[in-house]
Parts: structure tokens; sequence; C-alpha cells
């Protein structure tokens, strides 16, 4: 990373703790957040949701808590393409004695990994994991498909100097459980040109971008020419700390018959599932809002204020 | 060389279809092999053969058939 981008990173980070948007916990990407900043957070939510009543079919409003089945996670091959970010929950499972070991080792400063044990969950990576096996178990898809809502914390482990690149954060996703391809391309276009029109109704210099994942090894390699060959995901882009390298606030993915293959999720005439999803890291556009028009809320543009606290 | 190409599509391939059934110039993401497939058909090609392929070659074409898969492990082992 060069030094401008750094200090870039760590001067919006002071910004930000200073007007106590960011609550620091001392780990990197790792922050409370502040009233002010919650406040603009649940508006840009808002404004989502507004956004996506422009859908015909009425969503269906799903929550899940911010872990997911191991199994979960390992069928849907999050592990194949970003086993750096994965994160999975240990817990201590052992012997009186076990446990006296702990504590020295706690209290020593070592690690004590080796004296936990992997449970059955992990931490979500993203919003709409928890979705396809609840909708394969629904049976045949029904006619016209399905669109389902979900807003979930969600866990990246890439610590990072960078306050628009948490380790844990809010995604608002829309899922589209199509019947074909073309249905569920569409919606991710769709998706694409109205979150254009919402972040740049906010001031901000989005962009849509070929989407940039971070898959690992030369698997990875592969799997990103994938992805961009086929055209399958993009991200909406917005310079926060730098011009060259602009950040997503959201992305829009067709996942082709991925999930739907995975899960088993159908059509009543066998034929399988195409699906597609919008998500907004509401974190980052808020950021992204604090970067761009300043950090007092109450001098950001009237036709920002009006959109964001609009009645 | 084609025949042990087929046996391990069959195994990580996962295909829609018997992989006896494909020609050889036949489209291999069209009989059902994903992005996620193609990835572990590589890297059993790589153990297979002995290769490693290139940054140039980890493109889609080069894993969308039988024959494309062999000419490129012939151009990486000085075709023997």
């Amino acid at each position: 990373m060069s030094d401008d981008l750094l200090n870039a990173q760590n001067d919006l980070a002071r910004a930000l703790v200073e007007a106590r948007l960011l609550l620091p916990s001392g780990v990197p990407g790792l922050f409370g957040r502040g009233t002010v900043l919650e406040d603009v957070i649940e508006r840009i939510d808002a404004l989502v949701v507004r956004t996506a009543e422009g859908d015909g079919a009425r969503a269906e409003r799903w929550r899940f808590p911010p872990i997911l089945p191991r199994a979960l996670l390992e069928k849907s091959e999050y592990l194949s393409a970003m086993p750096q970010l994965a994160g999975s929950v240990h817990a201590f499972d052992g012997t009186v004695q076990d446990h006296q070991k702990l504590l020295a080792r706690v209290h020593g400063g070592e690690d004590y990994g080796d004296l936990q044990k992997q449970t059955d969950v992990a931490l979500v990576p993203a919003a709409c994991y928890p979705v396809y096996p609840i909708v394969a178990s629904d049976g045949p898809l029904r006619e016209g498909g399905r669109l389902v809502d979900v807003f979930s914390y969600c866990f990246r482990h890439e610590p990072s100097p960078d306050p628009a690149r948490l380790q844990s954060f809010r995604m608002h996703e829309y899922v589209r459980i199509a019947p074909d391809a073309d249905d569920a391309r569409a919606f991710r276009d769709g998706w694409i040109d109205r979150g254009l029109l919402l972040l740049r109704g906010l001031g901000l210099a989005a962009e849509r971008a070929p989407a940039n994942d971070p898959f690992f090894g030369r698997a990875g390699k592969l799997l990103a020419v994938n992805q961009r060959d086929q055209e399958l995901k993009f991200e909406l882009v917005c310079p926060i700390t730098s011009a060259e390298k602009p950040t997503a606030l959201a992305s829009a993915n067709y996942h082709q018959d991925h999930f739907g293959s995975l899960f088993g999720i159908k059509n009543a005439d066998g034929t399988t599932a195409h699906t597609a999803c919008v998500g907004f890291g509401v974190e980052r556009v808020a950021i992204a809002l604090f970067k761009t028009h300043g950090i007092d809320v109450a001098a950001w543009p009237v036709d920002v204020r009006a959109r964001l606290w609009a009645p | 060389m084609n025949d042990t190409i087929r046996s391990i599509l069959k195994e990580h391939g996962r295909l829609a279809v018997d992989v006896g059934a494909i020609a050889d110039d036949a489209d291999l993401y069209q009989a059902g092999m994903t992005s996620h497939a193609s990835v572990n058909l590589m890297l059993a090609l790589e153990g297979a053969f002995d290769v490693e392929f290139p940054d140039r070659m980890l493109r889609r074409r080069v894993f969308e058939s039988i024959s494309s898969i062999r000419a490129a492990i012939e151009e990486l082992t000085g075709g023997a």
C-alpha cells in the first residue's frame, strides 16, 4: 500500500473517531457506531428499502443471525473461493486440567486456539447465504419466482486501517430466485441502474465497475477470470480514500445456477432456478457520504439531506 | 491422453451428462461444468500431468473442451 493511501485512510479514520461517528475498539476494522452515524445508516437503509419498492413482487422479509451453520458455509463453496475471509466459531471444550492450561495461556498472552474446538457455526460472509436452503426446502419454485429481503451483519477477515473496510458490517440484500437466466440477469441489471441513481442522488460519484473479488490463490485466478469474462458481478464504486482504487458501496451479482444447483432449487418443470442478488454495504455508503460532504451532517447539501431525511 | 483427461473430468467436472458421451470438442460449460468445478478440474489436471498452468492459461476457454485442455497440456509438456 502506498504511503499516500495509508495516510488518507488513517486521516479519515481519525476524523470519524474524533467526531464520535466511529467508536474504536482497538482492533483494526472493528468499530461501534455512534449516534449520528447510526442515524445516517438507518436513513440510507430506508432509502434502499424505498428504492426496492419499485419491484412489483413484494419481497419476503427474512432476518437471520450473523452466524450460520458451518455446513452451509462449506456447501456454498465459499471456502474454495475466499477461505482467507471466512470466520468460523471455536469454543473451549476440554477438561478441568485443560481449563487451567487455557487460563495460563490467556494470562501469558499466548495462543490458545488448540484448546478450543471448532463448533457447528460460522460467521455469515454475506447476508444471502441462509436464504438458499430455506427456499430449496419449500419445494418447487412458485411461478414468477421469489424475492427475499435480508439484512445482516457480515464478517470478513480482512483487518485494515481503512475505515471503509470493516471486519463486521451490515449488508442489506435483495435476493431474486428466478425461474430462468434472463429473469435473474434482468434483476441484476435493473439494480445496477437503480443503485447508481440512488448513490448519485446522494451526491456520490458512483460508477459501475466489474467486480474485483479477492479470490484466493491460483484457483481463485480462474474464478476471477470466469466472473469477469462472463460479466456476472458488478460493483457500484465510489472514491473514498483513493480515486484510483474506488471503494465498492454495493454490488449486483448474477450467480447463474450456482446456488440453484448446490441447494437443489427447482422450478415446477424440474429445471434449476437461477439466482441474483444486490447488496448495499450501508456503513460504506455512510462513510462515503461523510468523506464526500464532510463530517457535519447539518452542512450537507440540502438535496442530499432532503433525500435522506424524507418524511 | 484424452482418456486420462476424461477420467479426471468424470471425477471433477460434475457434468450433467455422461463423460463417455461427450465429444472431444464439445463445450464442457454447456454440459453443466460450473466455475467451481472447472477450478477443481484444473487442480486435478495439474496433479495428474505434473504441470502448472501459467497465468496466461487461467482462462475460461482453456478448460472449455477436452481438445482445448489437451492442447494446453501438450504445450506445457512439450507435446509429449
